[in-house]
């Protein structure tokens, strides 16, 4: 070897050594570069001594000692540092990238937090009950372009994607205003709750941008849907404990301020937490990156044995579902709460680990909830072929039929991933490739079931 | 012979505070000059050195800034400030105290002439 090639694969050992302690959080790239070059410092010395350059670089590294012990002890000087990465990054390139995010993300929750003010202008009045038919369909329409423009901002989304987006926003501001929807009525109901799941979707098309063909991107929304939750459910619980301190302290000096939280703090405020819990998922993905599937695994078990227990209920009393709206509507939840196990143990399953107990476990609450729900379309179908159809039974039984087409088939590549027929990427590109179907369904909810019902 | 951990961490702050004291340096340099001191009896190692570096920077005993001196790379130096002075003489009275109090007890069992039952290891 000569003394050049040496050189070089030192140089290239020194390039891994830095990816190894780039990945510790602990540790920053001045630290890096400190540390690097007392690791120079070593090696040098113990060529001089007559060592060649590799030999040289495992000696002085195992004197460094274990990267873990290093690290600890770096910890244990900077814990800050670990905090710190909640909002902030490493290197200088992210640091001023994040900033641009920060102001950004600023720039978008304000304007959600107007926007959710702005028909005041108008007339349109939180607290008035009238203008509950204004709100329920368009508060999504207020604040998701918000989100959904931050993405696009974001991915550097290309012009055409930008206009289906802002066509696609249209269309739901059609759909929220243009029909004539009395204020009690079903359909009002169900554009409230259709819209705001299309609208989603949207913002899933920003946050695709480019990719929006890939199965492992439409997953990463996945991801992102369940952590934009979960941020945003610890933020309300903040912002509880916010209101409760206003009101408590501003009443021990005689003012009342509920008017001011009503009207600005809790509607300005969730619109914003709306974009912040966005950029939140955006900015750190890796701190709580595995709060949704551990959910998923403290819950499915639990799910699973309740859902048995029905099942052997409904068996041992022969007692048949009694199919109130209310009912459809809870076992809807249901199909959608077993939905959402699934997904997020799948979002988190290795690919290519082997089938293990966790996956029969799933296998089980897929098909026991499948078992439930067909008694209850059973039900149903006697019940609308009797009565005739509403807005919100035709709503309801269309998702019942498109949840229970999703997990049959995913009960069906279950069986074969446990029984090792099915590779787990089917299962995966299954659920993914479902993705357009709720869009679909969604949008057939607030566009065409109004006017097929007059409206009512 | 090795000298135990806690003594090592204990020794630590008051020795990176003297070897600043004589010249601005670097970790490396720090940590050969201690073994030098020491005639290598004293295992310090990198996860003790650069916290407690950036420990006394952030309490303001040691100043640091990158340098590069002709021919060599650049690096990050530490020197020492007016408040790490202050804190090297209290660390040295402190020091003292507790070596005049080790003294004092070693040198009375001296003069029973138990000490020469102590083999004194390392001193040449």
């Amino acid at each position: 070897m000569t003394a050049r090639e040496g050189q070089e694969e030192l140089e290239a050992q020194f390039a891994q050594w830095r990816q190894y302690v780039g990945r510790r959080r602990e540790m920053r790239p001045p630290d890096a570069d400190e540390l690097e070059d007392h690791l120079r410092g070593s090696v040098d010395e113990l060529v001089e001594a007559g060592l060649n350059a590799d030999e040289a670089f495992l000696v002085a590294v195992k004197r460094m000692g274990s990267l873990d012990d290093l690290s600890r002890e770096f910890a244990r000087e900077h814990s800050e540092r670990l905090w710190k990465q909640l909002v902030l990054t490493a290197s200088p390139a992210a640091d001023a990238r994040s900033r641009r995010d920060l102001r950004v993300m600023a720039f978008c929750a304000a304007g959600a937090a107007l926007s959710i003010k702005a028909p005041e202008l108008f007339g349109v009045r939180l607290d008035n009950d009238a203008s509950a038919s204004f709100y329920g369909p368009n508060v999504s329409l207020l604040v998701l372009p918000w989100l959904a423009g931050f993405l696009a901002w974001r991915r550097q989304a290309r012009r055409s994607l930008i206009g289906i987006l802002v066509a696609l926003f249209a269309l739901g501001a059609v759909a929220a205003n243009a029909y004539p929807l009395a204020d009690r009525s079903q359909s009002l109901v169900i554009t409230s709750i259709h819209l705001p799941i299309a609208l989603w979707l949207v913002v899933g098309l920003a946050y695709l941008a480019d990719d929006w063909r890939s199965s492992r991107r439409r997953m990463d929304f996945i991801r992102f849907t369940g952590e934009w939750f979960i941020y945003f459910v610890l933020m309300a619980l903040g912002g509880g404990v916010l209101t409760a301190f206003t009101t408590g302290a501003f009443k021990a000096i005689g003012i009342v301020p509920q008017d001011f939280i009503a009207q600005w703090l809790l509607p300005c405020g969730a619109a914003a937490g709306v974009v912040v819990a966005g950029w939140l998922v955006e900015a750190k993905q890796s701190v709580v990156e595995n709060i949704a599937p551990v959910l998923t695994r403290l819950f499915t078990p639990l799910f699973t044995a309740v859902l048995l227990a029905f099942l052997v209920a409904i068996g041992w009393t022969s007692n048949g579902i009694d199919v109130e709206r209310q009912a459809l509507i809870l076992f809807d939840l249901l199909l959608v709460i077993v939905l959402g196990l699934l997904l997020y143990s799948i979002s988190a399953r290795d690919p290519l680990a082997p089938p293990d107990l966790f996956d029969k476990l799933q296998l089980a609450l897929v098909v026991s909830a499948l078992a439930i729900d067909v008694l209850v379309l059973l039900a149903i179908t006697g019940r609308i072929t009797e009565y005739g159809t509403t807005p919100n039974k035709a709503a309801a039984l269309g998702e019942n039929v498109i949840l229970l087409a999703n997990l049959a088939w995913s009960a069906w590549l279950l069986l074969g991933l446990v029984r090792r027929r099915t590779p787990f990427a089917t299962l995966e590109r299954w659920q993914t490739g479902y993705l357009p179907v709720y869009a679909a369904w969604a949008w057939i909810a607030a566009l065409v079931l109004p006017p097929l019902f007059n409206y009512a | 012979m090795k000298v135990g951990k806690d003594l090592v961490a204990a020794s630590a702050t008051p020795m990176v505070l003297g070897i600043l004291a004589e010249e601005e340096s670097y970790g490396y340099a720090i940590l050969k000059r201690i073994n030098e001191l020491s005639g290598g009896e004293l295992d310090w190692t990198e996860g003790l050195l650069y916290p407690l570096l950036h420990r006394l920077e952030r309490l303001g005993c040691v100043e640091s800034s990158w340098q590069s001196v002709t021919g060599e790379r650049r690096r990050k130096y530490y020197r020492l400030t007016e408040a790490g002075l202050a804190e090297l003489a209290e660390q040295r009275r402190q020091w003292a105290t507790v070596m005049d109090a080790l003294k004092g007890i070693w040198l009375g069992l001296g003069d029973r002439g138990t000490l020469t039952a102590i083999p004194l290891e390392g001193r040449a």
